[in-house]
């Protein structure tokens, strides 16, 4: 009875996901492709991403984004993860309302008003800009991930440890802590991930200082369409895939709230 | 609360809220200070802090007399006069809200479907949708460029079917289409997630009631499941609408000339043209949008639960 009805369902989801995936396969194609051409296919090759390697100033953006997703994640992780606990553990106004408006305004907004009140304070832009930029904007996602593992925590663990004679600082590193580790891991992988993705925010805080590797491969597109691009892209593809891949694996429920 | 637990409460929250005020709270006000000034010569801002030319020390410029030389409206002025501004904002809400929609109505039956699989499919099935948005999102936009370029297959294919009806070939790069599909695109899962979210939550036993007193298909979704699941779209559509609002990278790349939304402006007043007060302007125009948006969702949300219940 319900058969007509799903048919019609599934058709419209394998379309959907047709529509998900078919772009991004034919990008990791094409970067196989013998030709300089984004069109016929001629032969496969692994000159493309030769080329990349050898590529002088894809390296060094390739390192700062590096350099900044490492600091960046570290901080961020710091800073949400006390976010989240403070979020988690009392009634704040303000807090909350500046962890969670980043996330929820065009990036843009955030981008462009860094970049004045970097150049006011007489900030050369570079790579200590962006990190100062992307930590603002993960401490959010982090707070998050975290808020939602000490949601779903048992306090009565907390509580049984007090009655056992624990010291607040005791209960929270023996028994918070490592409940809420896979949450801050987690945690630490988003802030990593959206850091080596940013685009927008690092477009307006990296000056001529610092390019990154979501710099060089906008540069690079907007001149034209190159099958190194399409190395490029399937390489940092197959990064942010095994990070979400460790990611899930450590903190599903985490994921999912994302 | 104790001195020992506040003393802790501000060991937890102050770091990061230091943070957040400095690296956040400050520039926006900043910007929203920027909007009321007249712009430097060569962009940027009208300094605060100069050289005396009387005395050669640096000091504060403004005073009790003068402040009115420091502060503006006239950049307000500016937006409001020349109509292209208004238009242009009139045609990035137009692209946002097709983008809503489309969004919307392609995440709909994915999401239901997702919803209604057997439990072990179901995270895998929410995984599928949740990876390509992973990837970089120029790659993403790059991936149209290659399918919507003239020497792309989809385009030949179009422009093939295209010309058998007689009609001749369009270039499909560059125009209002690229932009909408690429912003479509790169939105659909935050369309999918809270939409599965809310309807993995129904209650099934209602369909079935509704069935065995005679409604049909269609009664049933349009009495239940949809008054049901409005806060997941609200939700789906706050997040899909409201960063394709903001952008300006997608224009950039697909739109050409007449692509171009606010965000376009946005950056080319920060950057290229350097008029910082007029960006700062356009800046503020765009929060105030946005949180019109974000209160008018919150309140449709809730009234629409209210009415589901």
């Amino acid at each position: 009875m319900h058969s007509k009805q799903s048919k019609w369902l599934w058709a419209a989801a394998l379309l959907a996901y047709a529509f998900l995936y078919v772009p991004l396969i034919i990008v990791v194609v094409y970067s196989f492709n013998d030709s300089k051409l984004n069109a016929e296919w001629v032969g496969f090759t692994f000159k493309w991403y030769d080329m990349l390697f050898k590529n002088e100033q894809m390296l060094v953006a390739a390192r700062n984004s590096l350099l900044i997703a490492i600091v960046t994640s570290v901080c961020a992780t710091v800073l949400g993860t006390l976010a989240g606990l403070a979020m988690h553990k009392y009634k704040l106004r303000l807090l909350p309302l500046l962890v969670l408006t980043p996330i929820a305004i065009p990036e843009i907004l955030m981008g462009v008003s860094l970049l004045i009140f970097f150049v006011m304070l007489n900030m050369t832009l570079g790579l200590v800009s962006v990190a100062l930029a992307h930590i603002a904007f993960c401490i959010g996602f982090v707070a998050i991930v975290v808020r939602s593992r000490l949601q779903g925590m048992d306090e009565s663990l907390v509580e049984a440890a007090r009655d056992l004679g624990a010291t607040p600082v005791q209960a929270f590193r023996l028994v918070t802590m490592p409940l809420i580790m896979p949450g801050i891991i987690a945690g630490a992988l988003m802030a990593f991930t959206l850091s080596i993705d940013d685009f927008v925010i690092t477009f307006f805080t990296a000056g001529a200082g610092a390019s990154t590797l979501p710099l060089q491969i906008y540069s690079m597109i907007r001149i034209a369409v190159t099958p190194e691009v399409n190395a490029v892209s399937t390489l940092l593809m197959v990064l942010t895939l095994c990070l979400i891949l460790l990611a899930s694996k450590l903190a599903p429920s985490a994921l999912r709230a994302e | 609360m104790s001195k020992s637990n506040r003393i802790n409460k501000w060991l937890i929250s102050g770091p990061p809220l230091l943070y957040l005020i400095i690296f956040f709270a400050i520039p926006s006000l900043i910007m929203a200070f920027a909007a009321f000034r007249f712009p430097e010569d060569y962009g940027g801002l009208l300094p605060l802090i100069g050289v005396n030319p009387d005395t050669g020390a640096n000091e504060l410029l403004v005073n009790a007399q003068n402040w009115r030389d420091y502060l503006t409206f006239e950049n307000f002025g500016l937006f409001f006069t020349d109509s292209i501004y208004v238009e242009l904002f009139a045609k990035s809400f137009w692209y946002a809200g097709i983008t809503t929609l489309i969004c919307l109505a392609m995440a709909y039956p994915l999401a239901w479907l997702i919803a209604r699989s057997p439990k072990k499919y179901r995270d895998l099935m929410i995984l599928l949708v949740i990876l390509p948005f992973w990837s970089n999102f120029l790659i993403r936009v790059y991936a149209w460029m290659i399918i919507l370029g003239p020497q792309g297959y989809f385009s030949m294919a179009i422009n093939q079917a295209l010309g058998l009806i007689g009609i001749g070939p369009v270039q499909l790069m560059f125009s209002h289409v690229a932009v909408i599909i690429v912003l479509v695109y790169v939105h659909l899962p935050f369309m999918v997630l809270p939409l599965y979210a809310n309807l993995e939550k129904h209650d099934m036993a209602l369909l079935d009631a509704a069935q065995d007193l005679g409604a049909s298909g269609w009664q049933r979704f349009w009495k239940i499941t949809w008054p049901l699941s409005l806060p997941g779209v609200w939700a789906g559509a706050a997040l899909v609408f409201i960063p394709a609002l903001g952008m300006f990278a997608v224009p950039d790349l697909v739109g050409g000339t007449d692509g171009i939304m606010i965000g376009n402006l946005i950056k080319q007043q920060f950057l290229d043209s350097r008029d910082w007060p007029f960006g700062s302007v356009l800046s503020i125009m765009l929060t105030l949008a946005v949180l019109l948006l974000a209160g008018m969702a919150a309140l449709i949300g809730r009234g629409g639960k209210r009415n589901a219940l």
